[in-house]
């Protein structure tokens, strides 16, 4: 337990300390930018992409031996990583957009041939007398054991540097995950928003292949995501409270990892972000299963004739407001609006 | 050629083959029904129950291990619409979240428990180990005829034949519901059939194809064989039985091919150790693939008829 507590406090040695705050970092940048891909509807292409680049990351160690390296340079393992798994984003896109598969056979079809083509090559190095192959198995489900300072240095500052263009971005990343059409209008390129989005998304999933692993760092953009789905209906504040519980679960995941150093850091994260969305689920006010439950027995499963009426002239006044997807004749809309939108459904159309 | 083959490829190949059509086979229609991606999520779920299934009994015979991963699934069902209905979330997001926490309690559950010395390990089951199965009491290809040494086959042969007969049953019996609740729910529903029903069973029978064959042969054959059989076989031909028997085809194929690449491909080329089955079996299938994609007949999609 002490081990645990020192850990959080970052008083593990300097080593350790830079791993949880790079992996905190990482957390707040996944949170923001999966925050962004699971509204545009894209979450496992991210999955795609991570497997993708187990076939990177052992060409590149391969490309380094060759070159006389010891080959096992987290920057170089990063950039052949990166390599394939545009590669693999690319190769989701075309089947989708140039063949009659639907995506989610492209994502399954990509993430599977990339997966097994990596495994080909690890098995390659395994066999290479040359190759001192430590660590490259800690990729598949992330470690947080024996880190150089280099490397936690580097995925920290992927963490600051995918967290700095999404702030920058922050507006119009906003705007087009929260109505397409609308961005649009105001003048905004989505495609290029989208496909900017989904270059950070590569960006954090190489980022945190070392920490988090191939297997699970997708869970690390989604479990955030959809966490904050719980606790608010507006994009912007999504994005906060993501990138909140995205950090919190590297920051504590990472800490558990250095208190329990023969388990692999992934899982440890992603239990984290997956017991915060727990809590979520169940707790959140209003959305959690919870508050639900309460707020299904006050009603006692029917409606007042005010609110009834407030539910029809909301059918009448806003036909195409989102919220009529939200009717299912027992939550009151007074529930959902804010009174001086409830005043006006009352007054009726002028 | 002889004795060596049977002692140490035949069997491998076999077992390859039956998984590969195992899954390729309930994978058509899950393809066509924007499910493609659950041998994915099936082979992540389980982890946890087969884990369980193993601490519970204290053995890795099969049948506890089949329960508990069986078990996990159906929890994974559940959660994901859980998910989906109170978090108003697309049905991708909900199964990332689910099947992704359930693998890392699983790989923990390994982990913590001490279970990961004896047969079970992550990366063994990832990647499996198709190598492995081999017929150690046959003696040459007579033996197919012993029934001592075919006794001795890796019972993975029975079972994945077994779910392989059970897939090429359940296509056969149901063929026109199937067709119909896949193109066409309203009518389906219209004429009598229970849709939500067949649905429900052929999600079944994928779970039990994914399940068998992940426990045989790893995660890798089954989330391939799933998805990239059955889409290259769309991308040749518009007809439903002619996509079906191809994607079987084609799945046999890839397993032949990617286990005889696997073990002797890098002796041809010189090299002197074989790579990974699994992973090669998955390579040859996504350049059957990638050659589907640039020339197949079908490979485009087609131009909606103009409203009259």
């Amino acid at each position: 337990m002490s081990a645990f507590l020192d850990a959080l406090l970052l008083r593990t040695g300097y080593n350790a300390a830079l791993v949880s705050v790079g992996a905190m970092l990482l957390g707040l940048a996944a949170g923001a930018a999966g925050t962004f891909m699971v509204l545009r509807k894209r979450a496992l292409v991210a999955d795609a992409m991570a497997h993708a680049t187990l076939p990177g990351v052992a060409l590149a160690f391969l490309a380094m031996v060759g070159l006389g390296g010891e080959g096992r340079a987290l920057w170089g393992l990063m950039v052949g990583a990166a390599g394939t798994a545009l590669l693999g984003l690319l190769a989701v896109d075309r089947l989708t957009a140039r063949t009659r598969l639907p995506e989610d056979a492209a994502i399954g079809a990509v993430l599977s041939v990339t997966f097994g083509a990596g495994v080909v090559l690890l098995t390659v190095i395994q066999t290479m007398s040359a190759g001192q192959q430590a660590g490259l198995e800690g990729f598949l489900l992330g470690s947080t054991a024996g880190m150089l300072r280099a490397d936690a240095l580097t995925i920290a500052a992927g963490g600051l540097v995918a967290g700095a263009v999404i702030w920058v971005l922050r507006r119009p990343m906003t705007i087009v995950a929260f109505d397409e059409g609308f961005a649009t209008a105001t003048g905004i390129d989505v495609v290029r928003v989208d496909r900017i989005g989904m270059i950070l998304v590569l960006f954090v999933t190489v980022a945190g292949l070392r920490i988090v692993g191939i297997v699970l760092v997708v869970a690390l953009l989604i479990i955030p995501a959809v966490a904050a789905r719980f606790w608010t209906d507006r994009t912007s504040v999504m994005f906060w409270v993501a990138a909140l519980i995205g950090g919190l679960s590297g920051w504590l995941g990472t800490a558990l990892s250095a208190a329990a150093p023969g388990l692999p850091a992934g899982p440890l994260v992603v239990l984290v972000a997956a017991t915060i969305f727990a809590l979520s689920l169940f707790l959140a006010p209003r959305r959690g299963v919870v508050a639900r439950a309460v707020a299904a027995r006050s009603s006692s499963g029917r409606l007042d004739p005010s609110e009834a009426a407030r539910w029809i002239a909301l059918r009448h006044m806003e036909p195409t407001s989102p919220l009529i997807d939200e009717d299912d004749g027992r939550t009151p809309l007074s529930a959902l609006l804010p009174p001086d939108r409830l005043a006006a459904l009352d007054r009726g159309p002028v | 050629m002889g004795t060596e083959f049977v002692q140490l490829s035949l069997s491998p190949i076999l077992i390859g083959i039956c998984a590969a059509v195992a899954c390729a086979l309930p994978g058509n229609f899950l393809l066509l029904r924007r499910q493609a991606l659950l041998g994915d999520a099936v082979s992540h779920v389980v982890l946890p129950g087969i884990v369980v299934g193993f601490l519970l009994t204290g053995t890795v015979s099969a049948g506890p291990m089949m329960l508990g991963a069986m078990a996990s699934a159906l929890l994974a069902v559940l959660l994901i619409e859980t998910v989906r209905r109170l978090g108003r979330v697309e049905p991708g997001a909900a199964m990332g979240t689910v099947f992704t926490s359930m693998f890392a309690a699983g790989v923990l559950l390994l982990e913590t428990t001490g279970a990961s010395g004896v047969h079970l390990d992550v990366e063994h089951a990832l990647m499996g180990n198709l190598e492995s199965l081999i017929w150690f009491d046959a003696t040459g290809w007579g033996s197919l005829l012993d029934p001592a040494a075919l006794a001795a086959l890796p019972p993975e042969l029975f079972r994945m034949a077994l779910a392989m007969t059970a897939a090429i049953l359940f296509l056969a019996v149901l063929r026109r519901p199937l067709v119909a609740s896949t193109f066409d729910e309203g009518f389906a529903r219209a004429t009598g059939q229970r849709p939500s029903l067949l649905s429900l069973g052929l999600v079944a029978l994928s779970a039990a194809s994914a399940v068998t064959a992940f426990q045989a042969v790893g995660a890798i054959i089954v989330i391939a064989m799933f998805v990239v059989p059955p889409a290259t076989a769309r991308l040749l031909t518009d007809r439903l039985w002619t996509q079906v028997g191809l994607s079987a085809v084609i799945a046999a194929l890839a397993a032949i091919l990617g286990y005889v690449l696997a073990g002797y491909g890098p002796l041809w080329l010189g090299g002197q150790h074989s790579v990974s089955a699994a992973g090669m079996i998955a390579v040859v299938s996504g350049l059957g693939l990638l050659l589907a994609a640039a020339f197949g007949p079908r490979r485009h999609r087609r131009e909606a008829l103009p409203e009259a």
